[in-house]
């Protein structure tokens, strides 16, 4: 038996012994792990579940040992998430420690910045959010305002983030800061952030869906030690770039298959709502609607699979995550707007007796989607990245 | 235990190196011996052929007239895959050659239904070349095999033919044809289908060339009592449905890698233009109206290449998937060669109205690459039924 087939065995059984049950039912959006300082178990499975997994660095299973990770190779993790799937086993910890700071941090940061900050994070112990876009600086985020001077000792913070997810559950925050006015690019720092230290004040915002997971954040004469920079002074953007493909790498893949999974398929959905006709969907433009798309969800599936071989040969992967970005994205909004479609008023009533809550949950959803094209670089900002990187058309006009 | 024993890499989307070879070989060959210049000469001459011998017969040569052939049959069997890199190729020079009507199409339905006797006879004379076989099988301007009616009467043992065919690839240079019947039930019905091989000399057979817009090959054929002795029958008779469905899902991806050949080469002159064409003192490229539509356009051209890299490679494996594969890959490419020549016309704005460009010429290819073997609506509504919705 090879060395995989062995761990294959060792894993399944680990996990048989160690998921709890409740840990193998579908996840109450209430019971999602964030971890944190303050964290909330409803389920205290929950927790029982985060910890095993940490334990063994499985929250972060490619991460290195020495930073409490699980030092899977690719073929291990590859296991690992079949053996997760097979059991239907829910996530043991959501993270943007794992998706988005800690491979940042892997890359740029100094030993002992990566001891410091990446145990906590696999261990599930310290919550982080972004403080990236600015109310000046959203598609333009080069051009943020939010000031770290330096004061000596320290550095001095003064500005405003907004559309920080989840800020005010968070404990740490990871910026972009200027550091130099008389640049743009070159004058941005990345810089790390308690959320306990005076001056940070997250309020949350409420959004069209009706729940708030973004916040302003207000930073006002914040004292940040001068060790908390990461990279170095100035080459922030950098950094950012690279944290913004792994957002968009997250983005292109996130809400796939939601909203459906508890009304059953789209298909199934539309045979359930119109009735069927010899098998078939019984309206037939509707048919065409849903054919489509499904379509374009096999298509884009195996433009994702096609890619992923690609970059395991060794072929790069870099601007290809725009198209995945823009894509996934456009995509994602139409399959919402074709369940509207399908369910009709009932999708869009919010309370009301004798009806569904499955399909009542859809409609905070779709309007949910509708960031998913604004978020991590606008669609726009995501075809004018392919533009330039990829199709390398000249830049500059105006007409 | 141990350690050697290594998974084995999952290729579903990366080339041997035998098929970049193969793709290179084809490359060059296309590129150099048949560029578009050699569509317009038989365009604008005339030529009664419709197609230049003499590049078929190197074409053969090469060892392409014979990719799907196995060995024993004389040919070079480098797969689907290996014809799919060719067909890219072609598409890219729009290449007018019997590669689709014979190599292709004819001699899928050949190693689907033909018994041994008959494979023996003939794939031979394909494989080098010497004998080109087309196929008869549309009958209306949709394609639709369930709703061929050209009758078939049983007659000592054989058939008796008599109907019409429309839209016959290479139809007027075919030394043999095959001729698809209804031997059994009713139109509509998707069984009950015979595949005749005749001679195009046959009596009761008339074949007549028409023209299209892309300037290929396609013809008229009339059948008036033509008989057809048992042993020309491909396989059994009234049991041709399920072969010819077959044949034809391998002839949809082969097809619709022939069109991303011409998607790419499209796209990669109009990026081009877009670059070198200058108004109002910049390239047009700079312009963002132009920049956003050329991002989507590369972004629906890499799905198409992911979906057509995948059909064929689960077509050499045998997927018991083909037949969802050839309709979600025959409808995405149909789509985008639409998307593509329209919008590449446009970005050349008044020049790509002039058949001094190529862009005009690769238009109207699309247009009828996208007819053949099944338009977008065809395969939608086919992916669909197949799927159960």
């Amino acid at each position: 038996m090879s060395n995989l087939e062995t761990f294959r065995e060792e894993t399944r059984a680990w996990l048989e012994e160690n998921c709890p049950a409740s840990m193998r039912t579908p996840m109450p959006d209430e019971e999602q792990p964030w971890g944190g300082r303050n964290p909330s178990y409803p389920n205290p499975d929950t927790k029982v579940w985060m910890e095993r997994m940490a334990a063994r660095g499985w929250t972060a299973p490619a991460w290195p040992t020495e930073y409490g990770g699980g030092g899977l190779t690719p073929e291990e993790n590859k296991i690992l998430q079949q053996e997760l799937k097979r059991i239907d086993a829910r996530p043991c910890l959501n993270s943007f420690g794992i998706w988005m700071l800690g491979p940042a941090l892997l890359e740029f940061a100094t030993e002992e910045q990566k001891q410091k900050y990446l145990p906590p994070i696999v261990r599930g112990e310290i919550r982080w959010c972004q403080g990236y876009s600015e109310p000046g600086s959203g598609s333009d985020l080069a051009g943020l305002q939010t000031k770290a001077e330096d004061m000596g000792d320290h550095y001095l913070v003064n500005g405003q983030k907004v559309w920080t997810s989840y800020a005010d559950k968070a404990d740490w925050i990871f910026c972009l800061v200027r550091t130099d006015t008389s640049v743009k690019h070159e004058g941005i720092s990345f810089l790390l952030i308690d959320m306990e230290t005076e001056g940070v004040d997250p309020r949350p915002i409420k959004l069209i869906s009706g729940s708030s997971p973004f916040c302003e954040t207000f930073l006002t004469d914040v004292k940040v030690p001068k060790e908390n920079l990461v990279g170095e002074l100035n080459k922030g953007w950098t950094i950012a770039k690279r944290l913004l493909e792994h957002e968009r790498a997250m983005i292109s893949g996130m809400n796939m298959g939601a909203g459906e999974a508890s009304l059953g398929g789209m298909e199934e959905l539309a045979k359930e709502v119109f009735g069927e006709l010899d098998g078939m969907i019984a309206h037939p433009t509707l048919r065409d609607t849903v054919t489509k798309h499904k379509m374009d969800e096999e298509a884009f599936n195996l433009t994702l699979r096609r890619t992923g071989e690609l970059a395991k040969a060794g072929h790069g992967i870099g601007a290809e995550a725009s198209i995945f970005k823009f894509y996934g994205s456009e995509m994602n909004k139409r399959r919402f707007e074709i369940l509207l479609e399908l369910l009709g008023t009932n999708a869009l009533t919010t309370e009301g007796e004798g009806h569904d809550q499955d399909v009542m949950d859809i409609s905070p959803q779709w309007l949910r989607s509708k960031g998913n094209s604004i978020e991590g670089g606008t669609t726009e900002v995501q075809l004018n990245i392919i533009a330039k990187r990829v199709l390398d058309l000249p830049e500059g006009g105006q007409a | 235990m141990t350690t050697e024993n290594i998974e084995q890499p999952k290729t579903d989307f990366i080339l041997s190196e035998e098929q970049t070879m193969l793709r290179d070989t084809a490359k060059q060959f296309f590129s150099e011996q048949v560029p578009i210049s050699n569509l317009r000469k038989l365009r604008d001459e005339e030529s009664a052929d419709g197609i230049d011998r003499e590049v078929w017969k190197q074409a053969s040569e090469l060892g392409l007239a014979g990719i799907l052939i196995p060995e024993a049959y004389g040919g070079t069997d480098f797969g689907i895959t290996g014809m799919g890199l060719v067909m890219e190729e072609a598409g890219r020079t729009l290449a007018a050659t019997p590669l689709f009507s014979s190599s292709i199409l004819s001699t899928l339905i050949m190693l689907e239904a033909a018994s041994e006797n008959q494979k023996q006879s003939i794939l031979p004379a394909i494989a080098a070349g010497e004998m080109i076989v087309a196929v008869a099988l549309e009958e209306s301007g949709h394609h639709n095999p369930a709703a061929i009616s050209l009758s078939a009467e049983k007659k000592d043992g054989g058939l008796v033919l008599n109907g019409r065919k429309t839209f016959v690839l290479d139809g007027h240079i075919a030394d043999k044809l095959i001729i698809v019947a209804r031997s059994n039930g009713q139109k509509g019905d998707t069984n009950g289908l015979s595949l005749c091989l005749v001679d195009a000399d046959a009596e009761g057979l008339k074949v007549s060339r028409s023209k299209m817009v892309d300037s290929r090959n396609s013809a008229e054929v009339t059948c008036e009592n033509l008989t057809v002795s048992a042993d020309m029958i491909l396989g059994t008779t009234d049991d041709g449905a399920a072969p010819l469905e077959s044949a034809l899902d391998q002839a949809r991806i082969l097809l619709s890698a022939e069109i991303l050949g011409g998607v790419n080469e499209v796209f990669e002159r109009t990026l081009e233009y877009l670059k070198e064409r200058k108004q109002f003192g910049v390239p047009i490229g700079s312009f963002q109206a132009l920049r956003h539509r050329a991002s989507a356009i590369f972004s629906e051209i890499e799905i198409c290449k992911a979906v057509v890299t995948f059909a064929l490679s689960q077509s050499d494996k045998k997927s018991n998937q083909i037949a969802r594969l050839a309709s979600l890959t025959k409808a995405r490419l149909g789509e985008a060669s639409t998307l593509v020549s329209n919008e590449g016309l446009q970005m050349h704005g008044g020049i790509g109205m002039t058949d001094d460009v190529d862009i005009g010429l690769f238009m109207k290819r699309a247009r009828v690459q996208l007819q053949l073997l099944g338009d977008p609506s065809f395969h939608r509504e086919r992916y669909a039924r197949l799927n159960g919705y």
